[in-house]
């Protein structure tokens, strides 16, 4: 008896399994009706409303969100959106460093995300085929800058910008002026050598020191392998005399000795020892809140998590020992672009524009967006409001007083995972014992590494 | 009573006949879904070329070229090899040994069953984590790190694996253990067999059945390995070649075939599936001929 409702157990749990796998087909073949009922869960309303979203065939969003540390603010956003209009919002977020992978899964689902990122020109060529034209769209119109707009190569309007940035070093001027450096002493690589290295010789006397930890594991590798050698590349970019209008075949590295000249000041002089970067685990925001460190290499996208604990802190450009650099601003642009999922129904991409829309348009919202915690800073956009990010507003003043903007080169990366990769285990080897031919196997991944990358990229 | 047939079991094998198709349906269906359609699905797109899979594009053998020439898939092939026969031998040798000392009626020997089975029940990403921060509190001190060394980088994943399945392995060897008859050892205890050759003559033979299965989970196991290959090492150190390329030794092929699919073009995608079913074949092959070796020694009772 006993193993006869075994087997009846057993055969109801199977029973069990096949429904689910059914209800789960009942949902793709669903289409609409199925998303909107999932998505309402999504979204946290309750039944009721779920059930009436489910009839109304008004479309929905789907947003797959590029920045991490603006997941929770999203949530909010759409929440709010949701009990405002009805239509449901979900935003889902790839970790960092996952959003290609991310994106790849997801777009291949029944239901792919509305609204998505094209960010730069690499990502136009894999991914511009399945984005909606812009032109002209109610989006579009609402831009005050074309120049953050991606075409593809036959002049679709691939992606548009919703946010712009700028990253360089976020000094702490209360501990600088403290350990008796002024801001204005700091104007290029020699004197920011002279400032670190004197506080990172005193550190035990001060009770901080020059720069925050570099750890190189995936949470914060991209401070040096994606935003720091952006150097590099933009004055490799200026020498050429013109710039990139898509990522090169090759690149020469002269100025890989001014990327290692700011490289290894901040991994000489910092509360982490060099030696101890390779798997991470230190948090250097932390650090640089509580006062332990003078100098974060960072982004503006830091500004409101760091400015309450640190109501003085300013950014300084990457100083590296290149001529003139006393005439360098900071480095600005984006890689933060909308586009619309071509292969959504057009309820789903008419619901997604309006979004959009409602984001860059609605005071309350907008303000939120732009300068709440984790926000975007700033969206060049007609109707967005002013940004009190205090970074980017000083990315404004250099750039006003004749300093010159590094763009974003960055953005080409060829093959980007990839090439981050090997670059990432070359400045570990070279953290752990900086010999010639460590830095020479750095220069490789950097430099040559490129070439390998861009030559795979178009395979 | 006449009618009822000289072979047993007439009675019910009728309504089995009829509502057979109930039981089996959903078993097939299940089975068809979740593996027989995304396998061909899988070889499918091996020869195809796509971005997502909707629009995959056929362009033959062209995968499978490129997939042998890759020089990094060659050599995560060998770097997976080794590391499988290695944590074969390693895993199965020192799960036995301590499932036979468990199985000695030794105080408190639940508790150590259920302390060595633990580890098992954590994910192998959070393992990962664990151990690459344990590696390195430890080779920190000699300024180094497990991410810099291609040999720390192997002993840590064995070290690793060790940690994590020879808890799983000892369960097995414990049940194969207690069900060796106990006629059968107190014969051998009163023809004056010494204890090493009760192990090797009657013991060994006799739990053959669980070192089949042991084998070969730790077999493809170790060829499978991805998460904590991931979380640990993801590969570091690479060498980089005067080219540019770079060598990730401590690539295993899961990990090859993931960043092949994710790492580069759109072509790439249709190699890395060429190299996952190439991946699969070599898997069951493997898998199918050590079934059959092990099962050539076990003995039927």
């Amino acid at each position: 008896m006993k193993r006869k409702w075994l087997a009846l157990a057993l055969a109801a749990v199977m029973l069990l399994g096949l429904l689910a796998g059914c209800g789960g087909g009942g949902n793709n073949a669903g289409g609409n009706g199925g998303n909107n009922q999932q998505q309402g869960d999504n979204t946290g309303n309750d039944g009721n409303d779920g059930g009436n979203q489910g009839s109304e065939a008004k479309g929905s969003v789907y947003w797959l969100n590029f920045k991490p540390e603006a997941d929770e603010l999203l949530q909010e956003i759409a929440q709010m959106y949701t009990d405002k209009t009805g239509v449901p919002v979900k935003v889902t977020t790839a970790a960092s460093g996952t959003y290609e992978s991310t994106l790849t899964s997801e777009m291949d689902k029944s239901a792919p995300p509305t609204l998505f990122v094209i960010g730069n020109a690499p990502a136009v060529k894999t991914w511009g085929d399945y984005a909606l034209d812009l032109t002209g769209t109610d989006i579009a119109n609402e831009l005050n800058s074309d120049a953050y707009n991606l075409y593809d190569a036959d002049g679709k309007l691939v992606s548009i910008g919703y946010c712009y940035e700028c990253y360089g070093i976020i000094v702490n001027v209360d501990l600088l002026e403290q350990a008796g450096h002024k801001l204005d002493e700091i104007k290029n690589f020699e004197t920011l050598k002279a400032a670190a290295e004197d506080i990172h010789a005193r550190a035990a006397e001060l009770g901080f020191d020059a720069f925050t930890s570099n750890d190189m594991d995936d949470s914060s590798s991209w401070r040096y392998t994606g935003h720091m050698i952006n150097l590099e590349y933009y004055y490799e970019e200026q020498a050429a005399g013109s710039k990139w209008s898509d990522t090169p075949d090759t690149l020469t590295g002269a100025y890989m000795d001014n990327f290692k000249n700011l490289y290894d000041l901040c991994v000489n002089n910092s509360t982490v020892a060099r030696t101890e970067l390779a798997t991470g685990g230190h948090d250097a925001q932390a650090e640089f809140k509580d006062g332990k460190a003078v100098f974060y290499v960072q982004g503006s996208w830091e500004y409101a998590a760091v400015i309450d604990s640190v109501p003085s802190a300013t950014m300084i450009p990457y100083y590296c020992g290149v001529e003139g650099e006393e005439n360098a601003g900071l480095n600005c642009g984006s890689e933060n672009y909308w586009a619309i999922n071509a292969m959504a129904s057009e309820d789903d991409q008419k619901a997604t524009m309006d979004f959009m829309v409602w984001l860059v348009t609605d005071p309350e919202a907008n303000e939120l967006i732009t300068n709440g915690v984790g926000g975007f800073g700033a969206m060049p956009y007609k109707s967005a409001v002013a940004s009190t990010n205090g970074f980017l507003s000083h990315a404004a003043e250099l750039t006003d007083s004749g300093h010159y903007v590094m763009d974003w080169a960055t953005n080409f990366q060829p093959n980007v995972n990839e090439y981050r990769a090997a670059f990432v285990s070359a400045l570990n080897q070279y953290n752990a014992d900086p010999s010639d031919a460590n830095w020479q196997a750095v220069v490789t991944a950097a430099i040559d590494g490129w070439a390998t990358q861009a030559a795979a990229a178009k395979g | 009573m006449k009618r009822k047939k000289p072979s047993s079991g007439g009675g019910l094998r009728r309504p089995i006949q009829r509502w057979g198709w109930l039981f089996l349906g959903p078993v097939t269906a299940a089975f068809a879904l979740g593996f027989v359609w995304p396998f061909l699905q899988g070889i499918y797109l091996s020869l195809c070329k796509f971005r997502i899979i909707k629009d995959a594009q056929f362009i033959g053998l062209d995968n499978y070229i490129a997939a042998f020439q890759d020089a990094s898939f060659m050599h995560s092939f060998w770097y997976t090899a080794l590391f499988a026969v290695v944590s074969l031998v390693l895993i199965n040798v020192l799960a036995f040994t301590v499932a036979y000392f468990l199985t000695q009626g030794i105080r408190g020997s639940n508790l150590y069953r259920t302390v060595f089975f633990m580890p098992n029940l954590i994910g192998g990403i959070v393992l990962g984590y664990i151990w690459s921060m344990i590696f390195d509190g430890i080779l920190s001190h000699y300024n180094t790190s497990i991410l810099l060394e291609t040999k720390y980088g192997f002993w840590g994943l064995i070290i690793l694996m060790c940690w994590q399945q020879i808890g799983y392995m000892m369960i097995i060897y414990i049940a194969g253990l207690q069900a060796v008859p106990e006629e059968m050892l107190e014969a051998a205890r009163i023809d004056g067999a010494s204890k090493s050759q009760t192990l090797f003559k009657v013991t060994i033979p006799n739990v053959m059945p669980s070192i089949t299965i042991c084998t070969f989970l730790s077999l493809t196991n170790g060829f499978k390995l991805f998460d904590q290959n991931l979380a640990l090492t993801a590969g570091q150190p690479f060498v980089i070649q005067p080219d540019g390329s770079s060598i990730k030794t401590t690539e295993m092929l899961a990990l090859n075939i993931y960043n092949t699919f994710y790492g580069q073009n759109s072509a790439s995608k249709g190699v890395a599936q060429a190299k996952a079913v190439i991946f699969f074949v070599l898997v069951a092959g493997l898998g199918l001929a050590q079934l059959a070796y092990t099962r050539k020694r076990e003995v039927q009772q």
